[in-house]
């Protein structure tokens, strides 16, 4: 059986939530790999709540809000804009393949787009595999050794 | 000014001093007549017809010419006696033997009871009255016109006879004129019907629409001569109210509103690239807008069907769809254009003897109502073939009676493809968003379909609302649709928009954020992020605070925060994370 990757998507309520309803009232099918979470805005993507899915065995993470210009709260996307490439650093850090974290902009009325986007991030996730992670022991005696 | 006393036929009246006799008598409603005579012009004394007699009352006696003779005190003026009369004979019978034909001086000639002019009749038609050399420099101020030649010779022309460049088209000589010597033709030979109408009124001053509110005229700079030259200024002299300010500006006005309601309306499309109907090339293919202006008894042909040579035409085509219903355009129907089509064909009827055809992809009659107006055009004898409109082509050399567009279509009723002549094609031309939709969109914060059409909060539950609160939508800049149904809209916003104003208090929406003090820092990480100035810091308990009115709940500020002090009531941290865990278990 070929490999299902789990997705976690966080998608603003007024643009991005908007264009999947609209993919869905329109009876376009998108692959079931997504599972959505409503934000007011992607301003309120937490970069924890990107590494709590991951965490918690998610193989991609999808952070969709409005287009530059039309976020619902003026400039809540242009923050998520900035927040996503720090959250992407972190992740390399971690040892997660960046390229697991999408950020895309859809509109209202794009839920062709969205569609698009769903498929094409599923059938990434696929090909790279699933996420593994490593688990480090955390030493309590390491702590503070390099400032002795 | 000092004031004179004089007599006119007996009349006193008190005028000032150095005016004319003309004008007082027209303030007494006295009427004399005059040819070269306008009013807001130096007077001229050249067609000497004002002729009247003044008296000083001790015996003298004079024939003077009204319109430039000044008063003077204890004047008695005369415009009737003998002499009179028989000085505007003579100067008549003068003008006459140069000019018999001109209309004016046969309406004077039956009044003064000329039947033959003594000294012949001249077959000319310009009297020399020089108003429109006058108008040109003292009014309009272009100087294109001078009189040339002298004696018998003299006449008005453009200087060396040739076309002059100073002349801006104005039109003001021939408006002028008396006799119909100078007309428009003679300065701008362009064919006048259709495309060469302006949908709108075409004087520098009018109204802009018979309807228009505020109900007053303005000005287009680009067709007032004041505007071009400097010149002329009449509007304002003649207006009684002095309304009209050369040098007002637009101002901007800030206006505070509790709801706003947008109905921007549509905008037609511009069927020049569907190159198959000709419009552009055709004169007789309009658009159904044009066909609107034309209907209008208000409007540039004063509600006559007429084709571009300004006969009635024998036959005309309407074409459904153009535009609406393409992939290539707009995919979606327009939804009125079936019922106008009809409205046209009924109005044709009415107003000629066409012969009628709609061509049509489906006929959508769905109001109440419609199917009846349906049934009713079918009676009147209107042609309804079902099939796109291919192609509109010069006929060539048909017959005589047979329109010169040929309309190809294939008529799927009978399976056959059909050529029909006609006289006019009419092209029933998409509705479409205005082309700056998305710049107001962007302003009101309202979501612009991929149609470009605004898009209502929810189509069946909340069809006038936006999703910024206080926004709400009416009309064709949500959709395209009808009068009936943009009323019920227009309506429903209002009625919307009275509810949140008459509440006289705002109701707060239970989800935005807090600042829990205990846990706040100080860092102040948040107040920047806020875009509605909802954050705000207590320099005295060194604490960020939102103030619930202002937040809008969208989050960032609780992104943010690196104490984990700001909670988004409704979008808990807690809330999302137990999603993600909820999801992923
Ligand atoms: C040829 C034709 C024939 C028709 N015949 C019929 C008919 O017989 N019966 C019928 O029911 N319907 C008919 N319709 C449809 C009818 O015209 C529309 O339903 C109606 O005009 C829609 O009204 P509206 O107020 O939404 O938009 P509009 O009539 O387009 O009015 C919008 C107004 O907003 C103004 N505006 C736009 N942007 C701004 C801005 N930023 N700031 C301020 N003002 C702005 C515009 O100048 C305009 O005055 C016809 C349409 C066409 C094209
Ligand atoms: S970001 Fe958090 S800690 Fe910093 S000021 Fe705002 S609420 Fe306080
Ligand atoms: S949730 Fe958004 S609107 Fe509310 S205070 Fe925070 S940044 Fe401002
Ligand atoms: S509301 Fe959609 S990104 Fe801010
Ligand atoms: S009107 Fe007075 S002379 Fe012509």
């Amino acid at each position: 059986m070929s490999f299902e990757p789990k997705i976690i998507g966080f998608l603003c309520n007024w643009c991005s939530y908007t264009g999947a309803d609209l993919a869905g009232t329109a009876r376009m099918k998108y692959p079931a790999n997504l599972m959505s979470i409503r934000v007011m805005c992607s301003g309120r993507v937490d970069p924890g709540f990107v590494l709590d899915a991951f965490r918690r065995g998610a193989d991609g993470v999808l952070v969709c809000g409005c287009h530059p210009g039309d976020c619902h709260y003026v400039d809540g996307n242009h923050k998520c804009m900035r927040r996503m490439p720090l959250t992407r650093r972190i992740m390399k850090g971690m040892g997660i393949d960046p390229a697991r974290l999408r950020l895309e902009w859809v509109s209202a009325s794009e839920g062709a787009r969205f569609r698009e986007i769903v498929s094409e991030f599923t059938e990434q996730l696929r090909r790279m595999g699933p996420l593994e992670l490593k688990e480090i022991e955390f030493d309590p005696a390491l702590e503070g050794a390099h400032h002795a | 000014m000092a004031k004179v006393n004089i007599k006119i036929d007996g009349h006193p009246i008190e005028v000032e001093k150095g005016s004319f006799i003309l004008e007082a008598a027209k303030a007494l409603g006295i009427s004399i007549p005059t040819l070269c005579y306008y009013p807001h012009m130096t007077p001229y004394a050249a067609c000497r017809i004002c002729a009247v007699e003044i008296r000083d009352g001790k015996g003298w006696s004079k024939i003077v010419t009204a319109c430039n003779y000044p008063v003077w005190d204890g004047m008695e003026v005369l415009t009737t006696t003998p002499r009179v009369l028989n000085a505007r004979r003579v100067n008549l019978e003068m003008l006459m033997s140069q000019c018999a034909p001109v209309p004016v001086l046969q309406e004077l000639a039956r009044e003064f009871g000329i039947d033959k002019p003594r000294w012949g009749t001249g077959e000319d038609t310009c009297i020399l009255c020089g108003l429109c050399v006058r108008i040109c420099d003292e009014v309009v101020g272009a100087h294109a016109l001078a009189f040339s030649d002298r004696g018998i010779h003299r006449r008005v022309a453009t200087p060396f006879d040739d076309t002059s460049s100073d002349c801006i088209l104005c039109g003001a000589c021939a408006s002028v004129c008396p006799t119909g010597h100078i007309t428009m033709e003679d300065i701008d030979q362009r064919t006048v019907i259709h495309r060469d109408l302006t949908l709108g009124p075409n004087a520098a001053i009018s109204l802009p629409f018979r309807q228009a509110v505020p109900n007053v005229p303005r000005i287009d700079p680009q067709r007032c001569i004041h505007f071009t030259t400097g010149g002329c200024g009449i509007c304002s002299q003649v207006c009684p109210k002095e309304c009209i300010h050369y040098d007002d500006v637009d101002t901007f006005e800030e206006i505070e509103a509790g709801a706003v309601i947008v109905a921007t309306g549509f905008d037609n499309f511009d069927p020049t690239p569907l190159k198959q109907y000709g419009y552009g090339r055709y004169a007789n293919v309009i658009t159904a807008e044009e066909f609107e202006r034309m209907n209008n008894a208000a409007g540039p042909t004063g509600g006559h069907v007429v084709l571009e040579n300004g006969q009635e035409p024998r036959s005309i085509a309407i074409i459904h769809c153009v535009g609406s219903r393409d992939e290539n355009h707009h995919s979606y129907c327009s939804r009125v254009c079936c019922m106008y089509a009809l409205k046209f064909a009924h109005l044709v009827k009415e107003k000629t003897n066409a012969e009628v055809y709609q061509l049509y992809i489906d006929l959508r009659s769905f109001g109440k109502g419609y199917e009846e107006f349906y049934q009713r055009i079918l009676d009147e004898g209107v042609n309804v073939i079902r099939g796109r409109g291919a192609e509109v082509i010069p006929s060539g050399n048909r017959r005589k009676d047979e329109g010169p567009l040929l309309v190809q279509c294939e008529d799927t009723l009978i399976g056959r493809f059909r050529e029909i002549p006609v006289d006019m094609v009419i092209l029933c031309t998409a509705l479409e968003a205005r082309r700056d939709a998305k710049e107001t969109g962007r302003k009101f914060n309202i979501s612009v379909g991929a149609d470009g059409w605004f898009i209502e909060a929810h189509p069946k539950l909340a069809p006038v609302s936006t999703s910024t609160d206080g926004i709400f939508l009416a009309g064709t800049c949500q959709g395209a649709k009808d009068i009936p149904d943009t009323v019920a809209q227009g309506g429903a916003a209002a009625a919307q928009a009275m509810k949140l104003l008459c509440l006289g208090e705002v109701l707060l929406d239970a989800a935005y954020a807090e600042i829990d003090e205990t846990y706040c820092s100080g860092c102040r990480l948040c107040n920047d992020l806020c875009a509605y100035s909802a954050l705000e810091f207590d320099e005295a308990k060194k604490v960020s605070r939102i103030n619930p009115a202002l937040c809008k709940a969208c989050g960032t500020c609780v992104a943010a925060c690196p104490a984990g002090a700001i909670t988004g009531r409704h979008f808990t941290d807690d809330q999302i994370y137990a999603q993600i865990e909820g999801m992923l278990t």
